[in-house]
Protein backbone atom coordinates (compact mmCIF):
# COMPACT_ATOMS: atom_id res chain seq x y z
CA UNK A 1 0.00 0.00 0.00
CA UNK A 2 3.02 2.39 1.01
CA UNK A 3 4.85 1.51 -1.90
CA UNK A 4 1.71 2.56 -3.92
CA UNK A 5 1.02 5.72 -2.40
CA UNK A 6 2.98 8.09 -4.45
CA UNK A 7 1.06 6.35 -7.97
CA UNK A 8 -2.06 7.40 -6.26
CA UNK A 9 -1.35 10.21 -5.58
CA UNK A 10 -0.09 11.36 -9.37
CA UNK A 11 -2.81 9.29 -10.63
CA UNK A 12 -5.53 11.81 -8.74
CA UNK A 13 -3.27 14.77 -9.73
CA UNK A 14 -3.72 13.82 -13.32
CA UNK A 15 -7.45 13.21 -12.92
CA UNK A 16 -7.67 16.69 -11.53
CA UNK A 17 -6.09 18.53 -14.21
CA UNK A 18 -7.37 16.42 -16.75
CA UNK A 19 -10.82 18.01 -15.88
CA UNK A 20 -9.38 21.30 -15.75
CA UNK A 21 -7.87 21.50 -19.46
CA UNK A 22 -11.61 20.34 -20.25
CA UNK A 23 -12.90 23.29 -18.35
CA UNK A 24 -13.22 26.38 -20.01
CA UNK A 25 -12.49 29.16 -17.52
CA UNK A 26 -14.17 31.85 -19.61
CA UNK A 27 -17.43 30.51 -19.57
CA UNK A 28 -19.39 32.06 -16.52
CA UNK A 29 -22.64 29.94 -16.27
CA UNK A 30 -25.50 32.60 -16.42
CA UNK A 31 -27.43 33.01 -12.85
CA UNK A 32 -30.47 34.64 -15.80
CA UNK A 33 -30.86 31.53 -16.68
CA UNK A 34 -34.52 30.29 -15.69
CA UNK A 35 -35.14 33.82 -14.50
CA UNK A 36 -37.39 36.13 -15.98
CA UNK A 37 -35.53 37.89 -19.15
CA UNK A 38 -34.64 41.39 -17.94
CA UNK A 39 -37.06 43.99 -19.22
CA UNK A 40 -36.06 46.67 -21.04
CA UNK A 41 -37.47 49.55 -23.88
CA UNK A 42 -34.93 49.83 -26.70
CA UNK A 43 -35.17 51.59 -29.86
CA UNK A 44 -35.15 49.39 -33.25
CA UNK A 45 -32.13 49.63 -35.16
CA UNK A 46 -33.68 49.85 -38.37
CA UNK A 47 -36.51 52.60 -37.03
CA UNK A 48 -34.86 54.51 -34.01
CA UNK A 49 -38.42 55.98 -33.49
CA UNK A 50 -40.19 52.81 -32.28
CA UNK A 51 -39.17 51.08 -29.91
CA UNK A 52 -39.38 47.06 -28.71
CA UNK A 53 -40.00 45.32 -25.19
CA UNK A 54 -39.45 41.78 -24.34
CA UNK A 55 -43.11 41.98 -23.01
CA UNK A 56 -44.06 42.60 -27.05
CA UNK A 57 -42.77 38.82 -27.36
CA UNK A 58 -44.84 37.10 -24.94
CA UNK A 59 -46.39 34.06 -26.21
CA UNK A 60 -43.52 33.19 -28.52
CA UNK A 61 -40.21 31.50 -28.58
CA UNK A 62 -37.62 33.61 -29.46
CA UNK A 63 -33.72 33.97 -29.44
CA UNK A 64 -31.94 36.90 -28.17
CA UNK A 65 -28.80 37.14 -30.04
CA UNK A 66 -26.32 40.20 -28.76
CA UNK A 67 -23.94 41.19 -32.01
CA UNK A 68 -22.12 43.75 -32.87
CA UNK A 69 -20.13 45.03 -36.26
CA UNK A 70 -16.75 45.08 -34.19
CA UNK A 71 -17.36 41.80 -32.81
CA UNK A 72 -15.17 38.94 -34.96
CA UNK A 73 -16.60 36.18 -33.45
CA UNK A 74 -20.15 37.37 -34.61
CA UNK A 75 -18.66 37.05 -38.44
CA UNK A 76 -17.96 33.32 -37.66
CA UNK A 77 -22.11 33.11 -36.41
CA UNK A 78 -23.67 35.00 -38.49
CA UNK A 79 -24.26 32.74 -41.51
CA UNK A 80 -25.46 29.88 -39.03
CA UNK A 81 -28.07 32.66 -37.97
CA UNK A 82 -28.89 33.59 -41.73
CA UNK A 83 -29.58 30.18 -42.49
CA UNK A 84 -31.52 28.91 -39.13
CA UNK A 85 -33.79 32.57 -39.97
CA UNK A 86 -34.48 31.16 -44.13
CA UNK A 87 -35.89 27.87 -42.07
CA UNK A 88 -38.39 30.13 -40.00
CA UNK A 89 -38.05 27.49 -37.09
CA UNK A 90 -37.55 30.58 -34.36
CA UNK A 91 -37.93 34.25 -34.52
CA UNK A 92 -34.51 36.12 -33.62
CA UNK A 93 -34.34 39.08 -32.29
CA UNK A 94 -30.96 40.96 -32.25
CA UNK A 95 -29.44 43.52 -29.28
CA UNK A 96 -26.93 45.17 -31.16
CA UNK A 97 -24.70 45.99 -28.41
CA UNK A 98 -22.25 49.23 -28.10
CA UNK A 99 -22.11 49.86 -32.08
CA UNK A 100 -22.59 52.30 -33.96
CA UNK A 101 -25.93 52.86 -36.33
CA UNK A 102 -24.48 53.50 -39.54
CA UNK A 103 -21.87 50.10 -38.89
CA UNK A 104 -24.51 48.22 -38.00
CA UNK A 105 -26.56 48.59 -40.79
CA UNK A 106 -23.85 48.02 -43.07
CA UNK A 107 -23.27 45.28 -41.80
CA UNK A 108 -26.58 43.59 -42.57
CA UNK A 109 -27.04 44.48 -45.45
CA UNK A 110 -23.42 43.38 -46.54
CA UNK A 111 -23.86 39.57 -45.04
CA UNK A 112 -28.03 39.44 -44.56
CA UNK A 113 -30.28 40.08 -41.93
CA UNK A 114 -31.88 36.89 -40.20
CA UNK A 115 -33.36 39.36 -37.60
CA UNK A 116 -36.98 39.58 -37.46
CA UNK A 117 -35.51 43.20 -35.84
CA UNK A 118 -32.50 44.61 -34.01
CA UNK A 119 -32.44 46.48 -31.39
CA UNK A 120 -30.00 48.85 -30.49
CA UNK A 121 -28.17 48.74 -26.52
CA UNK A 122 -25.85 51.89 -27.89
CA UNK A 123 -24.47 52.45 -23.78
CA UNK A 124 -24.73 48.69 -23.18
CA UNK A 125 -26.74 49.29 -20.37
CA UNK A 126 -29.20 46.63 -21.33
CA UNK A 127 -26.14 44.22 -22.08
CA UNK A 128 -24.82 44.53 -18.54
CA UNK A 129 -28.48 43.84 -17.25
CA UNK A 130 -28.36 40.80 -19.39
CA UNK A 131 -24.88 39.68 -18.15
CA UNK A 132 -23.34 40.28 -21.05
CA UNK A 133 -19.52 39.74 -21.38
CA UNK A 134 -18.85 38.48 -24.54
CA UNK A 135 -20.39 39.31 -27.43
CA UNK A 136 -21.83 37.64 -29.29
CA UNK A 137 -24.18 35.59 -27.02
CA UNK A 138 -27.77 34.34 -27.55
CA UNK A 139 -30.89 33.44 -24.88
CA UNK A 140 -33.61 31.31 -25.91
CA UNK A 141 -36.36 32.99 -23.88
CA UNK A 142 -39.41 31.12 -23.56
CA UNK A 143 -42.76 32.40 -24.15
CA UNK A 144 -43.27 33.38 -20.30
CA UNK A 145 -40.52 35.62 -20.97
CA UNK A 146 -38.15 33.51 -18.89
CA UNK A 147 -34.58 32.60 -20.35
CA UNK A 148 -34.10 29.10 -21.03
CA UNK A 149 -30.61 28.93 -21.96
CA UNK A 150 -27.72 31.15 -22.95
CA UNK A 151 -24.77 30.25 -25.04
CA UNK A 152 -21.44 32.57 -24.88
CA UNK A 153 -19.37 32.89 -27.41
CA UNK A 154 -20.17 31.75 -31.16
CA UNK A 155 -23.41 29.91 -31.93
CA UNK A 156 -21.61 26.12 -33.41
CA UNK A 157 -23.99 23.55 -35.63
CA UNK A 158 -23.41 21.34 -32.85
CA UNK A 159 -24.76 23.72 -30.29
CA UNK A 160 -27.33 24.73 -32.54
CA UNK A 161 -28.62 20.89 -33.66
CA UNK A 162 -28.20 19.24 -30.24
CA UNK A 163 -29.09 21.91 -27.45
CA UNK A 164 -30.53 25.32 -29.17
CA UNK A 165 -33.30 23.65 -31.43
CA UNK A 166 -34.50 20.60 -29.28
CA UNK A 167 -35.32 23.24 -26.08
CA UNK A 168 -36.70 25.22 -28.78
CA UNK A 169 -39.32 22.63 -30.40
CA UNK A 170 -39.96 21.74 -26.18
CA UNK A 171 -40.74 24.77 -25.29
CA UNK A 172 -42.64 25.41 -28.68
CA UNK A 173 -44.68 22.63 -28.85
CA UNK B 1 7.78 40.14 -65.22
CA UNK B 2 9.22 41.86 -62.64
CA UNK B 3 10.08 45.25 -62.14
CA UNK B 4 13.33 46.41 -60.76
CA UNK B 5 12.24 48.68 -58.66
CA UNK B 6 9.78 46.51 -56.61
CA UNK B 7 11.25 45.54 -53.35
CA UNK B 8 9.83 42.97 -51.34
CA UNK B 9 11.37 43.44 -48.15
CA UNK B 10 10.86 47.23 -47.80
CA UNK B 11 7.44 47.20 -49.14
CA UNK B 12 6.44 44.27 -46.07
CA UNK B 13 8.14 47.00 -43.64
CA UNK B 14 5.79 49.27 -44.62
CA UNK B 15 2.84 47.03 -44.78
CA UNK B 16 3.63 45.50 -41.17
CA UNK B 17 3.79 49.21 -39.67
CA UNK B 18 0.14 50.27 -41.52
CA UNK B 19 -1.28 47.36 -39.92
CA UNK B 20 0.71 48.35 -36.16
CA UNK B 21 -0.71 51.91 -36.83
CA UNK B 22 -3.68 50.61 -37.75
CA UNK B 23 -4.87 48.48 -34.75
CA UNK B 24 -2.98 50.57 -31.99
CA UNK B 25 -3.72 54.06 -32.75
CA UNK B 26 -7.75 53.95 -32.57
CA UNK B 27 -6.70 51.71 -29.41
CA UNK B 28 -4.59 54.01 -27.75
CA UNK B 29 -6.70 56.67 -28.32
CA UNK B 30 -9.95 55.32 -27.61
CA UNK B 31 -8.21 53.91 -23.47
CA UNK B 32 -7.11 58.08 -23.71
CA UNK B 33 -10.54 59.10 -24.12
CA UNK B 34 -12.28 57.13 -21.51
CA UNK B 35 -8.95 57.37 -19.15
CA UNK B 36 -9.93 61.00 -19.78
CA UNK B 37 -13.41 61.05 -19.06
CA UNK B 38 -12.83 58.93 -15.56
CA UNK B 39 -10.34 61.45 -15.04
CA UNK B 40 -12.88 64.52 -15.23
CA UNK B 41 -15.31 62.33 -13.41
CA UNK B 42 -13.19 61.46 -10.23
CA UNK B 43 -11.89 65.34 -10.62
CA UNK B 44 -15.78 66.32 -9.54
CA UNK B 45 -16.47 64.26 -6.66
CA UNK B 46 -13.31 62.28 -5.51
CA UNK B 47 -15.82 61.39 -2.45
CA UNK B 48 -18.03 59.45 -4.68
CA UNK B 49 -15.05 58.46 -7.01
CA UNK B 50 -13.25 56.68 -3.86
CA UNK B 51 -16.57 54.69 -3.26
CA UNK B 52 -16.89 53.74 -6.51
CA UNK B 53 -13.25 52.36 -6.56
CA UNK B 54 -13.76 50.53 -3.44
CA UNK B 55 -16.65 48.52 -4.85
CA UNK B 56 -15.01 47.76 -8.25
CA UNK B 57 -12.02 46.36 -5.96
CA UNK B 58 -14.36 43.38 -4.84
CA UNK B 59 -15.53 43.00 -8.47
CA UNK B 60 -13.87 40.74 -11.28
CA UNK B 61 -13.52 41.86 -14.49
CA UNK B 62 -15.30 39.03 -16.57
CA UNK B 63 -13.17 40.17 -19.49
CA UNK B 64 -9.54 39.96 -18.38
CA UNK B 65 -10.51 37.53 -14.86
CA UNK B 66 -7.43 37.86 -12.99
CA UNK B 67 -8.39 41.57 -12.63
CA UNK B 68 -10.76 43.56 -10.95
CA UNK B 69 -13.30 45.90 -12.27
CA UNK B 70 -11.04 48.83 -10.58
CA UNK B 71 -7.75 47.44 -12.70
CA UNK B 72 -9.37 46.40 -15.65
CA UNK B 73 -8.85 48.55 -18.63
CA UNK B 74 -11.49 46.64 -20.48
CA UNK B 75 -14.84 48.38 -22.38
CA UNK B 76 -17.15 46.18 -19.78
CA UNK B 77 -15.06 47.55 -16.73
CA UNK B 78 -15.19 51.11 -17.38
CA UNK B 79 -19.05 50.23 -18.42
CA UNK B 80 -19.55 48.63 -15.24
CA UNK B 81 -17.69 51.06 -13.33
CA UNK B 82 -19.83 53.50 -15.36
CA UNK B 83 -23.17 51.66 -14.08
CA UNK B 84 -21.46 51.55 -10.01
CA UNK B 85 -21.26 55.09 -10.18
CA UNK B 86 -24.40 55.56 -11.30
CA UNK B 87 -26.34 53.23 -8.72
CA UNK B 88 -24.20 55.14 -5.72
CA UNK B 89 -25.42 58.44 -7.08
CA UNK B 90 -28.71 56.93 -7.11
CA UNK B 91 -28.61 56.08 -3.45
CA UNK B 92 -27.91 52.47 -3.69
CA UNK B 93 -25.85 50.49 -0.88
CA UNK B 94 -22.34 48.85 -1.89
CA UNK B 95 -24.69 45.65 -0.86
CA UNK B 96 -27.27 46.27 -3.10
CA UNK B 97 -24.90 46.90 -6.33
CA UNK B 98 -23.01 43.45 -5.29
CA UNK B 99 -26.26 42.17 -5.16
CA UNK B 100 -27.20 43.32 -9.05
CA UNK B 101 -23.78 42.21 -9.98
CA UNK B 102 -24.16 38.37 -8.68
CA UNK B 103 -27.51 38.62 -9.99
CA UNK B 104 -26.09 39.45 -13.46
CA UNK B 105 -22.74 37.52 -13.29
CA UNK B 106 -23.02 35.13 -10.62
CA UNK B 107 -21.02 34.59 -7.35
CA UNK B 108 -17.84 34.50 -10.08
CA UNK B 109 -17.73 38.00 -9.81
CA UNK B 110 -17.29 38.83 -6.45
CA UNK B 111 -13.48 38.45 -5.55
CA UNK B 112 -14.55 37.21 -1.83
CA UNK B 113 -17.33 34.69 -2.61
CA UNK B 114 -19.52 33.81 -0.26
CA UNK B 115 -20.02 30.78 1.92
CA UNK B 116 -22.37 27.53 0.77
CA UNK B 117 -23.14 24.38 -0.68
CA UNK B 118 -21.21 25.30 -3.71
CA UNK B 119 -18.10 27.05 -2.35
CA UNK B 120 -17.82 24.84 1.37
CA UNK B 121 -14.91 22.99 -0.55
CA UNK B 122 -13.23 25.81 -1.58
CA UNK B 123 -13.27 27.82 1.91
CA UNK B 124 -12.78 24.76 4.07
CA UNK B 125 -10.45 22.59 1.70
CA UNK B 126 -7.40 24.66 1.93
CA UNK B 127 -7.69 24.13 6.13
CA UNK B 128 -8.95 20.39 5.56
CA UNK B 129 -5.46 20.06 3.31
CA UNK B 130 -3.90 21.89 6.40
CA UNK B 131 -5.23 19.68 8.97
CA UNK B 132 -4.52 16.53 7.02
CA UNK B 133 -0.75 17.42 6.65
CA UNK B 134 -0.53 18.61 10.26
CA UNK B 135 -1.73 14.78 11.00
CA UNK B 136 0.52 13.10 8.19
CA UNK B 137 3.40 14.95 10.04
CA UNK B 138 2.76 14.24 13.77
CA UNK B 139 2.32 10.65 12.74
CA UNK B 140 5.72 10.74 10.91
CA UNK B 141 7.75 12.18 13.90
CA UNK B 142 5.95 9.75 16.09
CA UNK B 143 6.87 6.96 14.22
CA UNK B 144 10.53 8.59 14.36
CA UNK B 145 10.60 8.64 18.18
CA UNK B 146 9.37 4.84 18.16
CA UNK B 147 11.67 3.92 16.05
CA UNK B 148 14.91 5.56 17.50
CA UNK B 149 13.53 4.16 20.47
CA UNK B 150 13.48 0.71 19.84
CA UNK B 151 16.82 1.06 18.16
CA UNK B 152 18.46 2.55 21.38
CA UNK B 153 21.49 0.70 22.97
CA UNK B 154 20.95 -1.33 26.05
CA UNK B 155 22.92 -0.83 29.55
CA UNK B 156 25.12 -3.68 28.77
CA UNK B 157 25.81 -1.71 25.59
CA UNK B 158 26.67 1.84 26.61
CA UNK B 159 28.93 0.37 29.65
CA UNK B 160 31.09 -1.62 26.56
CA UNK B 161 31.08 1.45 24.71
CA UNK B 162 32.36 3.95 27.49
CA UNK B 163 34.74 1.61 28.22
CA UNK B 164 36.35 1.11 25.16
CA UNK B 165 35.94 5.15 24.70
CA UNK B 166 37.85 6.03 28.26
CA UNK B 167 41.51 6.51 27.66
CA UNK B 168 43.30 3.18 28.63
CA UNK B 169 45.71 3.49 31.62
CA UNK B 170 47.81 0.43 30.90
CA UNK B 171 48.92 2.47 27.60
CA UNK B 172 47.79 -0.29 25.23
CA UNK B 173 45.09 0.24 22.71
CA UNK B 174 42.69 -2.75 21.65
CA UNK B 175 44.34 -2.40 18.07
Amino acid sequence: MKRFLPVIVFAVLVAFLAIGLKLDPREVPSPLVNKAAPAFKLPLLAQPEAMLTPADLRGKVWLLNVWASWCVSCRVEHPLLVELAKTGTVPIYGLNYKDKRDDAMQWLRERGDPYLQSISDADGRVGIDYGVYGVPETFVIDREGVIRYKQIGPLTPEALRDTILPLVRKLGA
Amino acid sequence: MRRPSYQPARFAAFARGLVLALVWVPVLLGSAAATAKEAADAATNPALEARVMAVSEELRCLVCQNQTIADSHADLAVDLRNQIRTKLQAGESEREIKAYMVERYGDFVLYRPPLKATTVLLWVGPFALLALAAFALWRTIRQRAQRLAAAAPSDAELARARRLLKPDPAGHSDR
